[in-house]
């Protein structure tokens, strides 16, 4: 194994190895260092996201939505189903097997583009010299011109409230429940809350869902954080606002929660309970001194626009350095550098950024809320258009939610787009295009959307912003 | 024989025109090149001849309607006048824009023929139909957006206008009543006066436009007029004025200093190897500026009796769009006003223009005594992005030189 690089990253998640990928389609000689190690001991690239995130929660959310479509939404179609059963270790295996092919795929694509990748821990010394200690102990010193830091973030911890690994456990732990808990507690109604939360509910946990704030999705535009919220009751959501869990501590048959709201102390028993307070930086072991990088308060490695750090040639990129802590915002990070350390050009657009939550209905918006436009005091204009109005919503049974566009008064230019409904991850995509050239919903209006598609939905709310929608009611 | 009566076609600069006026009504006989209606565009009026004697018989389209190159205005009956008889109404067509289409400036692009559609396939939707509704030039519109697209905000900020709704609606605002006697009256622009004040507006925000002043001693030219008028307007037919001199002064010294004939287009400077200059004529509907081609090769009898034709169709209204059209510089005089001294706007995309004024007698110290002199202060407004303080300075002090010392025409010195 050689020990100069032209870049070393470290860490093997959704900002390293795409970054370790596009330095190498650079011709650049690159090797990639990733520690993860799954349960079973198995050393597998891929990060949080792939292993404790985004894909093996997918693949839960899906399972445990059709096992509600198929049990209770198939009559209406004339489908007769009798005698539903679910089989929670089925789903989990095939959650296993989802997330290993992802691993190994990311395994191929870094052997493919010819990154040298290894399974261990690395720590950046002084002088660009990086110490890669593999699993099985063995120490080594490597060098590179540049190195790019991707060290992720692991959940926030909470002393009163301390994980154990059974009964008290994080979003990894909640994906791996080997069977339906009977009364689950989640603390903190964020996205990972109302995901995790979903699917437990789905497939038969009594769900209670704390949220310390008294807004529910405070980061999300108000107008969508109401109808999702309404949809979540129903569904049998117990979301508590301004409930502040004080303390946890694992009993014989479960956890006793105690929390306190409006009304005073209370205390819950259940099963099990999931902390998804958010995610903290994690930069363990990560520097040596005298390497120059400098770290903020808050744990994030500091970093400017293009995410060089205060050392020279040294880069972070991902949930390590600030910023929405999202798995695309990571890749682009770390697709960015690996173009700017091969003298080519980078940039990233955070005004852009989408942001998903993956419930039923689905969650998506890009650009500003509508509290965030009024804030700035740019007068605007707002065009909504429900699902309920959509032909292909309603031939899909899916008429819940609605796509609302803000645009400003002075140049019509889209200042936010929130979705709230069916693909609604998908739908983001062309607001998230439009917005990236600046578009004017007048330039929205005059594109064709295939018909009937839910695509319409936001053609026709672009046309509502200026009182000219054609298959809905102007107000 | 029924003749169709249509649109003359229109020059390449102008998409439609505003039909103003009918002459003659439905039912009325009509003799040939006997002039049937007027069609305003953003530079010019242009009339539509009778094609041949006939009855009116049937108008198509109504007044404050826009119209374009071809399309049907009337049907004549060839013939003899016909009896009344039954008065066909004009055809019940809709104006195909509102009657507020006469209030909306839509200003023809600058100079070259600018066709939105040639360069609409990188436009952006709300871009494309906004560059056509308004006749834009893209290349002139500052762009803000992804690889240097131009976005719906760069269009609305170039044109300086609030959003459209707005607009609309103050349209209709109606007058304020007061006490008896003072009421307002709102008067939509004329075509003709949103075009100009909309080029003004442009020249003033795209060039550094500031005026350099002199002032000329005129005896020499007067003594040459007063010695020559009589035998130049025998030989001639023309009388002799003032501007032919001016513009043969200013011809002289926009040969010293080509950079004052010449033109920005984008980033490069275009220096014109011809010399057309505009003469500034007021008319009723506004100042028009045409051009007389090729002055240097004009002689001053020439130049007069141009200026003196260009004046006559100026108030028959008969300029044509090309005659408006070119030109490297323009000479305006506000003296004819009384204007002792001013800044004239320059005529994009020409680069500067020279403004006289008013003649007056003063005392000046000529060879260290006082005397009495006929004295015009001039004034030369440029662009100063091409034409330097010095150039322009020195380029009004040749015509000053010139027309002081007429002998330096003579010589080129």
């Amino acid at each position: 194994m050689a020990s100069e690089y032209d870049v070393i990253v470290i860490g093997g998640g959704p900002a390293g190895y795409p970054a370790a990928i596009r330095a190498a389609q650079n011709k650049l000689k690159v090797a990639c260092i990733d520690e993860w190690k799954n349960k079973d001991g198995s050393a597998v690239f891929g990060g949080t996201c792939t292993n404790a995130g985004c894909i093996p929660s997918k693949a839960l959310l899906e399972s445990s939505e059709l096992l509600v479509k198929t049990r209770d939404e198939l009559g209406v179609h004339g489908i007769k189903v009798g005698g539903v059963e679910f089989d929670v270790t089925q789903m989990q295996k095939r959650k296993t097997g989802i997330v290993k092919a992802s691993t190994n795929g990311i395994a191929l694509l870094l052997k493919s583009a010819g990154v040298t990748a290894l399974q261990g821990h690395g720590k950046l010394l002084a002088g660009r010299k990086v110490e890669y200690t593999a699993h099985d102990g063995k120490k080594e010193t490597l060098s590179a011109k540049h190195v790019v830091l991707a060290s992720g973030s692991v959940p926030t911890e909470i002393k009163s409230m301390a994980f154990d690994g059974k009964n008290i456990v994080d979003n990894w732990g909640a994906l791996d429940f080997e069977s339906v808990p009977k009364k689950l507690a989640v603390v903190g109604a964020g996205v990972i809350g109302l995901e995790l939360g979903s699917v437990w509910r789905r497939v038969g946990s009594e769900v209670i869902v704390l949220e310390a704030l008294e807004t529910f999705l405070a980061v999300a535009d108000q107008g969508l954080a109401k109808e999702a919220a309404r949809h979540f009751k129903k569904q049998g959501l117990d979301i508590k606002l301004g409930a502040k869990v004080s303390g946890a501590k694992s009993t014989a048959n479960g956890v006793e929660v105690n929390y306190a709201d409006a009304s005073g102390s209370q205390t819950i028993n259940v099963d099990k309970l999931i902390v998804c307070v958010g995610r903290r930086p994690y930069t363990k072991d990560l520097l040596a001194d005298g390497t120059g990088v400098q770290v903020d308060e808050r744990g994030f490695i500091k970093v400017d626009d293009h995410c060089k750090t205060t050392a020279e040639n040294i880069w972070a990129v991902g949930d390590c350095v600030r910023g929405p802590m999202l798995a695309h915002k990571a890749k682009d990070e770390g697709v960015m550098v690996g173009d700017m350390i091969a003298g080519k050009y980078g940039h990233m657009n955070y005004d852009t950024i989408p942001s998903v939550i993956y419930t039923h209905p689905e969650i998506a918006w890009v650009g500003q809320t509508e509290e965030q436009v009024k804030a700035s005091g740019r007068p605007y204009k707002i065009g909504q258009f429900p699902f309920a109005a959509s032909g292909r919503a309603r031939a899909m049974e899916s008429t819940a939610g609605f796509v609302k566009l803000i645009a400003a008064q002075d140049d019509d230019e889209v200042l936010g787009v929130h979705i709230i409904g069916p693909l609604a991850g998908e739908l983001i995509a062309e607001a998230v295009l439009a917005m990236e050239y600046s578009a004017s919903s007048e330039d929205l209006q005059r594109t064709i959307h295939a018909h009937p598609t839910l695509s319409e939905a936001l053609h026709e709310a672009a046309l509502a912003a200026d009182k000219r929608a054609i298959d809905n009611v102007n107000r | 024989m029924a003749i169709e009566i249509k649109v003359p076609q229109l020059p390449e600069s102008v998409a439609d025109a505003t039909l103003v006026t009918w002459h003659k009504q439905a039912g009325q006989s009509v003799t040939r090149d006997e002039n049937l209606a007027d069609l305003e565009t953003d530079k010019v009026v242009l009339e539509v001849p009778a094609p041949v004697t006939g009855v009116l018989k049937e108008l198509r389209i109504a007044p404050g309607t826009s119209v374009t190159s071809g399309q049907v205005l009337a049907v004549l009956e060839e013939g003899a006048a016909a009896a009344a008889g039954t008065a066909p109404t004009m055809a019940a067509t809709q104006p195909t824009k509102p009657a507020a289409a006469a209030k909306t400036p839509a200003p023809a692009a600058g100079t070259a023929p600018t066709m939105a559609s040639t360069s609409s396939d990188k436009l952006a939707p709300s871009v494309r139909r906004m560059v056509e509704e308004k006749q834009l030039d893209p290349a002139k519109i500052p762009a803000s957006g992804r690889d240097g697209r131009i976005t719906k905000g760069d269009v609305v900020e170039f044109l300086d206008k609030p959003a459209a709704p707005a607009a609309g609606k103050s349209a209709r605002a109606p007058a304020t009543v007061g006490a008896a006697g003072r009421q307002d009256q709102r008067v939509p622009m004329t075509r003709l006066r949103a075009r100009i004040a909309q080029r003004l507006l442009e020249a003033q925000q795209t060039q550094a436009q500031l005026t350099t002043f002199n002032e000329i001693d005129l005896k020499a030219v007067m003594d040459v007029r007063a010695r020559y008028k009589d035998s130049f307007e025998k030989k001639h037919g023309v009388k002799l004025g003032f501007m032919s001199f001016f513009v043969k002064a200013a011809v002289e010294a926009l040969k010293r200093f080509p950079v004052v004939n010449a033109s920005v287009e984008g980033n490069d400077i275009v220096y014109h190897e011809y010399y057309d200059i505009g003469v500034a004529v007021s008319t009723e509907k506004g100042l028009m500026v045409p051009v007389l081609r090729d002055v240097d090769l004009q002689s001053y009898a020439d130049i007069e009796k141009n200026i003196g034709a260009f004046a006559q169709k100026a108030r028959e209204g008969k300029i044509t769009i090309e005659e408006l059209t070119g030109g490297t510089f323009s000479v305006t005089n506000g003296g004819t006003f009384g204007s002792m001294m001013s800044t004239p706007i320059v005529n994009m995309p020409q680069s500067a223009i020279l403004g006289m004024h008013a003649t007056k007698e003063r005392p000046v110290v000529v060879n260290g005594q006082i005397e009495i002199r006929p004295m015009m202060y001039v004034a030369l407004s440029y662009d100063h992005r091409i034409i330097d303080g010095r150039e322009a300075v020195q380029f009004l002090v040749t015509i000053k030189d010139c027309l002081e010392d007429p002998a330096r025409l003579l010589l080129g010195v």
